[in-house]
């Protein structure tokens, strides 16, 4: 069974063919921009390296966000409009959690991360599996950095925990001031989402996928309209 | 195990089209449209026959909002976007099997919308080895006109809506000559303008069309009406001078009769347009004046280009209501041009928020 996987929500782009027990084939590029325009040729290029036909995937696995608004749109409106049109199913994938993955096999706590503006990050808390996967162990949310980093405090303790994510960057010296020698900071490719760990993770729940028409971004908060409107209305 | 190398997406495409233009039957489009707040999909038959129009309209949603709010509308597109284009196919009695080309608008717009449509048509495309093609959305209000009749060359088309006011002369099918267009507002824009100030609801346009039949054109409002021989547009002046008229007789204590002030409004945006129209196609002589875009609603509008153009002795084309406003049959039959000269997009079709018409993706 292959896979065709996607990732558009943040700065990189990463696309990747897998099959149950392999990578067939990843391609990923951090030029930060126009993902609209080079993904189709990207997916259109692997694809071709493998010698494979969009009629051999038995299956879509996309990054379905938190992320750029629109970047993840890109991937999900592909991604959903591919399976429908092969009429294959489709998972959606927490970004985040794709992330989360360059770290499977740390012991600590692994703590993936996007800035979303103004102080905050999208965030979550992700624990190792027996499986070789990460799960989620403190859910993922839009927050104060600061305020996550305390919560990471109480909830985590003395555990170490690996920052990820290419935002962590701007943010690492508040990171280091507030948690101290408990933070770990991942190798620069870490920092990476990989369209092969999306694929890997949607190759086993994709007998569980809804209709191609029900795959929805997971954004994390309401559009700044509707939030305003919605205060308005709360007044 | 090595098989041969298998058709790239380009070749599938090329085959694809080979394969349909000899066996000679009806052509199929699928069009896509997500350029503002409608989620639409049609298919339509040999450029000319609507089989199927969806439109998943967002207006109920921006209402609250008094306007499109493009993060609002990028999320209901991506959300609707495939169950829309299987309502478009099963009311055409179709399947995508049938399909001989997708026809997308990728601009002008809101880019977050559009987007959403462009990458829906491109992995549809590459899913199925279907040729794709970009329409500007402009040619796309204009070819409306042709699921009515037959289009006669030269032409001059008035378009019209919230984001366009246009001139259009076309000498042949898929050829754009913008004659003139707006240098601040567009039309519809200030109808929404004026609406607000008036305290009509969002969107004004109707509102007022329907208060300016009630009232009388009895305030002295402006025309812009340029250079002499400028074809280009402007209401933000107009606009203003409805805002002080409005400010004036407050301070003086007065009410002015607001459907006067429609009235007067909407007399001054209609006489423009409909006499820069008439002077281009006279200009040019046209054997056909279309009126097009979600303006095109407008009884004032639609009336006044029908009374001049019969003094002219010139052929008006207005399409229905259905199709004034935007849809994906209009992208479906302007795609439908491109798809006999063979000029498709390729998967790198990106979606442009300030596309040129002159501008072909094509080469």
């Amino acid at each position: 069974m292959r896979v065709l996987a996607i990732d558009t929500s943040n700065l990189v782009l990463s696309v990747a063919v897998v099959e149950e027990a392999r990578v067939l084939g990843e391609m990923m590029t951090n030029l930060q921009k126009n993902h609209s325009v080079r993904l189709m040729d990207s997916i259109s290029g692997l694809m071709d390296e493998l010698n494979l036909l969009p009629d051999e995937l038995a299956g879509i696995a996309v990054a379905q966000g938190p992320g750029s608004y629109t970047g993840v749109r890109i991937g999900v409106a592909t991604a959903k409009s591919m399976a429908w049109a092969l009429g294959i199913p489709v998972v959606g994938v927490s970004s985040l959690q794709a992330v989360a993955m360059n770290a499977a096999g740390f012991s600590g706590g692994i703590v993936p991360m996007f800035d979303a503006r103004r102080g905050q990050v999208y965030t979550g808390g992700y624990r190792t599996q027996e499986d070789g996967s990460v799960a989620l162990a403190l859910p993922e949310r839009i927050v104060l950095l600061r305020e996550w980093l305390d919560a990471l405090s109480e909830e985590w303790g003395d555990s170490p925990m690996m920052f990820l994510g290419d935002d962590v960057a701007m943010h690492r010296d508040l990171i280091a001031q507030r948690m101290g020698r408990r933070a770990v900071f991942a190798p620069a490719a870490f920092n990476h989402p990989r369209a092969a760990h999306i694929g890997w993770l949607g190759i086993r729940r994709l007998a569980e996928a809804g209709s191609p028409h029900d795959m929805v971004p997971e954004y994390l908060q309401v559009a700044e309209a509707e939030a305003k409107w919605l205060a308005k209305q709360n007044g | 195990m090595k098989r041969q190398n298998e058709p790239r997406y380009i070749e599938r495409v090329r085959e694809h089209y080979r394969r349909r233009r000899e066996a000679g039957k009806p052509v199929f489009i699928l069009g896509v449209e997500t350029s503002c707040d409608e989620t639409s999909a049609a298919v339509i038959q040999d450029g000319t026959l609507v089989l199927a129009n969806v439109i998943a309209s967002q207006a109920e949603v921006h209402k609250r909002f008094g306007g499109v709010v493009p993060e609002v509308a990028s999320r209901r597109h991506v959300e609707n976007i495939t169950l829309t284009i299987e309502e478009a196919l099963d009311k055409a009695g179709k399947t995508l099997e049938e399909i001989d080309a997708i026809a997308v608008t990728y601009g002008p717009g809101l880019v977050g919308a559009l987007l959403v449509g462009v990458a829906a048509a491109k992995a549809i495309s590459f899913a199925r080895g279907i040729p794709l093609i970009g329409v500007h959305h402009i040619a796309g209000h204009i070819y409306a006109n042709r699921l009515v009749t037959e289009m006669r060359f030269p032409l001059v088309a008035l378009v019209v809506s919230g984001g366009h006011t246009e001139l259009v002369l076309m000498k042949e099918h898929g050829s754009y000559e913008i004659l003139g267009e707006t240098r601040d507002d567009a039309a519809g824009e200030a109808y929404d303008k004026v609406a607000r100030a008036l305290g009509l609801p969002y969107p004004g346009g109707p509102h007022i069309d329907r208060l300016a039949h009630e009232g009388e054109a009895n305030v002295p409002l402006p025309r812009a009406w340029l250079e002499p021989d400028s074809y280009d547009f402007s209401f933000s002046g107009l606009k203003s001078a409805v805002l002080n008229t409005l400010h004036n007789a407050s301070q003086r204590g007065e009410t002015i009769e607001p459907a006067n002030l429609a009235a007067s409004f909407q007399a001054s945006v209609v006489e423009v347009l409909v006499e820069k129209t008439i002077r281009a196609a006279k200009a040019h002589e046209a054997r056909q004046v279309l009126l097009a875009g979600g303006v095109a609603a407008n009884r004032g509008l639609r009336a006044a280009l029908t009374e001049r153009c019969e003094q002219e002795g010139l052929a008006l084309v207005i399409p229905p209501l259905s199709l004034c406003t935007d849809n994906a049959a209009m992208i479906a039959a302007a795609g439908y041009i491109d798809y006999l000269k063979g000029n498709f997009a390729g998967l790198d079709l990106n979606g442009i928020a300030g596309l040129p018409l002159s501008d072909r993706t094509m080469d």
